[in-house]
């Protein structure tokens, strides 16, 4: 880039996270609170890379359990069957059922995994400032931001079908732990996403590479 | 329709250094990169998208409140029956089983799981109850030039929460249990079904129609 860009913090100016004023960092009130809308004003998200790898981390120890353990358990004429999320993928497979199959794979597996895998090199690129593709970084994070919410499918399959199937001996579907830990990964990677400040990215192509 | 704009700000005269508040009036910052921008001027239905990084800045709406407000009040209409009546009925060996979404988070918890029963009611019945009830709180007064108490600190948790509101993921949900279920035994549709259908169309209709830039510009000027 050959001039410097105005940013807003290069400006003087704080945008607001929540309503996107924009104002003046040297005229704060006492409580450095948005004029308009009354949330707090940060230039960048607080302890945005602490926080993120925090939650990212917290993530990938609960995706051993949420794969591992049982998310429900199928209890059928005396015997019962335990469920985890891959064989419910599996299930769907054999019952012929390809393309709902191939949908709770991309959404219950893929995405988590994809997730954890892009929020970690984000905040390592970010971490070794990196002047690599900034732009598809940040594209690379709203993708992850607005997909994440697509894993919870699984979690409502559950819950329909605890509250369907409860007719005593005959047929009883009771959850899981493994669920527990799934929507543990998906909470904590959702807000991983929301921790993370773009920004970031940007800075670090303000300063001049590091040679090593 | 989409025009990326040009960081075409000039730097601040190093000399006189303030830049005021009205002068933050006029001007727009990505909020995923930081560039500043002088305010476009833009027509309903036209984008500006950051020049750097991509990112949407502006999106004016065509229609007014009343668009937004009517929309609302259907999704409102639509999550009470939503949430009254059954969503399926399993027949199953003689006997019936009626569920709706409550059944569901009652069942979780019956079952020692809160954390997970939480986590449903939060995502499919507070988070999108508390989104439509804002819209209609903060618009209503708003269409007839008066601004309630907290009608801005409400607008703002109305977009906080907006990923944690996650019904139209919810009816793939019962999509995928449907179609897990059939082997087993007979399903079939409740009336909430059919509405909560129209709810995931109405909300994503009500989202869609709302000028977030007018609505704080309007909460900001004292409606």
């Amino acid at each position: 880039m050959m001039e410097v860009p105005s940013t807003a913090t290069a400006l003087g100016l704080i945008l607001c996270h929540d309503c996107k004023r924009l104002n003046d960092a040297r005229n704060l009130g006492a409580h450095g609170l948005c004029v308009r809308c009354g949330s707090r004003l940060h230039a960048r998200k607080p302890e945005s890379l602490a926080r993120t790898w925090a939650l990212t981390l917290t993530a990938c120890l609960l995706y051993v359990p949420a794969n591992v353990l049982p998310v429900m358990t199928v209890l059928m004429t005396g015997r019962s069957e335990a469920d985890t999320i891959l064989s419910g993928v599996k299930a769907l497979l054999i019952g012929g059922m390809w393309p709902l199959a191939l949908l709770v794979f991309f959404a219950s597996i893929t995405v988590p995994v994809l997730k954890l895998l892009v929020l970690i090199f984000l905040l390592l690129s970010v971490q070794m400032k990196s002047h690599w593709r900034p732009r598809e970084r940040t594209v690379l994070y709203r993708l992850t931001e607005t997909i994440g919410r697509w894993s919870m499918i699984d979690i409502f399959v559950i819950a329909i079908l605890v509250a369907l199937v409860q007719v005593g001996a005959l047929a009883t579907i009771t959850a899981g732990p493994g669920a527990v830990a799934f929507g543990g990964v998906v909470v904590s990677t959702m807000l991983a996403a929301i921790s993370f400040d773009p920004r970031l990215i940007w800075d670090a192509m303000e300063k001049p590479h590091e040679v090593d | 329709m989409m025009s990326p704009l040009a960081n075409k700000t000039p730097p601040p005269d190093a000399g006189s250094g303030t830049l005021l508040q009205e002068q933050a009036h006029s001007l727009l910052a990505c909020p995923d990169c930081d560039l500043v921008f002088p305010l476009p001027c833009l027509s309903p239905g036209e984008k500006a998208r950051c020049g750097r990084c991509g990112a949407v800045l502006m999106e004016p709406k065509s229609h007014g409140f009343d668009y937004s407000i009517a929309l609302a009040l259907t999704s409102l209409l639509l999550f009470v029956l939503s949430n009254t009546f059954p969503l399926l009925k399993l027949q199953i060996a003689g006997r019936e089983q009626i569920g709706a979404i409550m059944t569901g988070v009652h069942a979780l918890y019956d079952q020692g799981f809160w954390e997970i029963a939480f986590l449903v009611l939060l995502v499919t019945i507070i988070a999108p109850l508390f989104r439509i009830i804002s819209v209609l709180y903060v618009l209503l007064p708003l269409w007839f030039g008066r601004r309630l108490l907290g009608a801005a600190h409400i607008f703002r948790w109305m977009e906080i929460l907006r990923p944690w509101a996650m019904s139209e993921v919810f009816m793939l949900g019962i999509l995928v249990a449907m179609v897990k279920l059939g082997d087993l035994a007979t399903i079939q549709p409740g009336v909430a079904l059919y509405s909560f259908a129209g709810l995931i169309l109405f909300m994503a209709a009500t989202d869609a129609s709302l000028d977030d830039g007018a609505i704080w510009v309007r909460l900001e000027d004292g409606a």
